[in-house]
């Protein structure tokens, strides 16, 4: 049912022509499929979908529709050849799932090799309970590291594109303020912010390190920590945001994670072992797996939130 | 009938695939494009993780009384992938916006018109 | 008392869902952006804190019933705040609530 409401959502972007309509619905998209996520047993893939979909995306999407237009003229082309495209397409790969396994099947050959060594033996080797974390941080370590090397660079490329404008505007940042932050007036919003963003920021630092035992880790607290940071801008204004953290210290902070992520690395090169081994840091393999895991998590979630926080500076911070 | 019972989740991500895919193709918003194109990532994602679940089990947090869990490696690779996706679709809304200060428009016949010669 | 317990909690859930099929149905055939925000506004403080409510007498003492405590108060802390938002931002951009049309919907509880 949930599937079906996914697809009523996805048929109505084609169709809508205010694209803050098409962006709402596509919030909408996300958080359905978070749910979707959920009931199919993928609770961290769930969470980071929310906070992703439809928390830092939609937010991103929004602001570049304030710098560009609202509705989309009707359409120029005839809409039958992409139509014909479309199907062609589809029928190919229906075609293609005939073979596949069973929804659910237990023999699938995806459950047989790597997955059931996995499961039990991470309790010997790593002692975590949440496997997904103990794959993610440790059998597939290098794969992380290469993600976070994505977002470091994307927040680099969106610096380069983005960022060079707001020495120009620099001098206008003064009546912006005046005129882009009515929040900033309302008793109740800045009473009530106040009162809650110690809390978030409490609970993403719980994500962070519970990421070992439930849902959770360095992504996720990421995400919630930079949202934390969108909420106090959109309501006190990008100057008093800028001073409370500035972007040269997310310059840093977002090199950092991924610095602090390879030295980890190196360290177990240094230690005797290999690349991001880390059963040779300290004495007990174990206790050296919860270590390098621990470390490797904090440098994701301290990238992912200095570079989630550095776009929002860069698209708010841009005038038409 | 019980193959399509088995296939069913297959088909709805291709669908929601394919809807996304005509989004790209069929609009010339380049916002919309890329709202197209978050949406064909989404329904992949859910193509993977339903491959992942295995009937009757949990989530792959391991807890006493449990025996069988769900397949955790897609969750891992969705994970990334995510998270991947929201970089790529920061740096596009970047060009996007850079897009629209050079050319004044997003709609992609406009830019073309534009760029050719005479 | 579980008896009473279960059907006190199967009253709330059922509200809540009355609540939130109202909220939907007002969301649409309200005339008026402001009339329409307070179905919205409904929906989001009662409809969920009425359901979570219930869920929280199904689930009986434990750390359940604690988080799904925690995430009531987050929602009656945030709900009224983002309508509050939503109204004040519409009211800052121009637009005007509906005042003199003579017949107005009779609003939801």
């Amino acid at each position: 049912m949930l599937l079906s409401f996914l697809a009523i959502t996805a048929i109505a972007v084609v169709r809508l022509r205010d694209l803050f309509g098409v962006v709402m619905l596509f919030s909408i998209f996300s958080l359905l499929s978070a749910a979707i996520f959920v009931t199919l047993d993928a609770v961290d893939v769930a969470f980071t979908e929310a906070a992703v979909g439809a928390g830092i995306s939609t937010v991103l999407m929004l602001a570049t529709l304030a710098l560009t237009a609202r509705t989309e003229p009707p359409p120029r082309h005839g809409t039958l050849l992409p139509l014909l495209v479309v199907c062609v397409t589809g029928g190919a790969l229906v075609y293609g799932t005939l073979d596949m396994p069973r929804f659910g099947d237990p023999q699938a050959p995806i459950h047989q090799h790597v997955a059931p060594r996995y499961l039990q033996d991470s309790p010997a080797e790593i002692g975590l309970p949440n496997v997904v974390t103990s794959v993610l941080a440790s059998y597939r370590g290098y794969d992380t590291l290469g993600e976070i090397t994505v977002i470091f660079t994307a927040g680099a490329g969106v610096l380069m594109l983005l960022g060079a404008g707001r020495r120009r505007t620099a001098h206008r940042d003064d009546d912006k303020d005046k005129r882009g932050s009515a929040m900033k007036h309302s008793l109740v919003l800045r009473v009530v912010a106040k009162i809650l963003i110690p809390f978030v920021l409490l609970f993403a630092l719980y994500v962070q390190f519970h990421g070992d035992f439930g849902p959770g880790g360095g992504f996720q607290a990421g995400v919630i920590f930079a949202a934390v940071f969108v909420l106090y801008t959109l309501i006190f204004g990008l100057k008093a945001a800028r001073a409370v953290v500035s972007p040269r210290v997310l310059h840093v902070l977002s090199a950092l994670g991924v610095l602090l992520f390879a030295g980890v690395g190196v360290a177990g090169l240094f230690a005797g072992g290999n690349f991001l081994d880390y059963s040779v840091l300290v004495r007990h393999p174990v206790a050296g797996q919860h270590l390098g895991i621990l470390l490797i998590e904090l440098g994701v979630g301290v990238t992912v939130a200095a570079v989630m926080i550095m776009f929002f500076y860069l698209f708010a911070g841009r005038t038409r | 009938m019980v193959t399509v019972l088995g296939l069913y989740n297959y088909w709805i991500a291709i669908f929601l695939m394919m809807t996304g895919f005509y989004v790209v193709i069929a609009h010339g918003n380049l916002v919309k494009k890329i709202v197209g194109l978050n949406i064909f990532q989404v329904s992949v994602f859910i193509l993977y993780i339903s491959m992942g679940k295995v009937q009757g089990g949990s989530a792959p947090i391991l807890a006493a009384g449990v025996t069988v869990y769900s397949n955790p490696l897609p969750h891992v690779l969705i994970l990334t992938a995510i998270v991947v996706g929201v970089a790529t679709t920061a740096l596009a809304l970047a060009l996007v916006v850079r897009i629209n200060e050079a050319y004044g428009t997003v709609e992609e016949d406009d830019i073309h018109s534009q760029d050719e010669p005479g | 008392m579980t008896m009473i317990v279960d059907v006190l909690s199967w009253v709330c859930l059922l509200a809540g869902g009355f609540l939130g099929i109202s909220g939907g149905i007002g969301m649409l055939r309200f005339p008026d952006f402001f009339t329409r925000l307070h179905a919205a506004g409904v929906t989001d403080t009662l409809c969920a804190g009425l359901i979570l409510l219930g869920l929280m007498m199904q689930a009986g003492w434990g750390l359940v019933a604690v988080k799904l405590f925690f995430i009531i108060l987050f929602l009656s802390f945030t709900s009224p705040v983002a309508a509050h938002a939503l109204a004040r931002a519409a009211l800052h951009g121009g637009l005007k609530p509906l005042l003199h049309k003579a017949e107005e919907d009779p609003s939801k509880p």
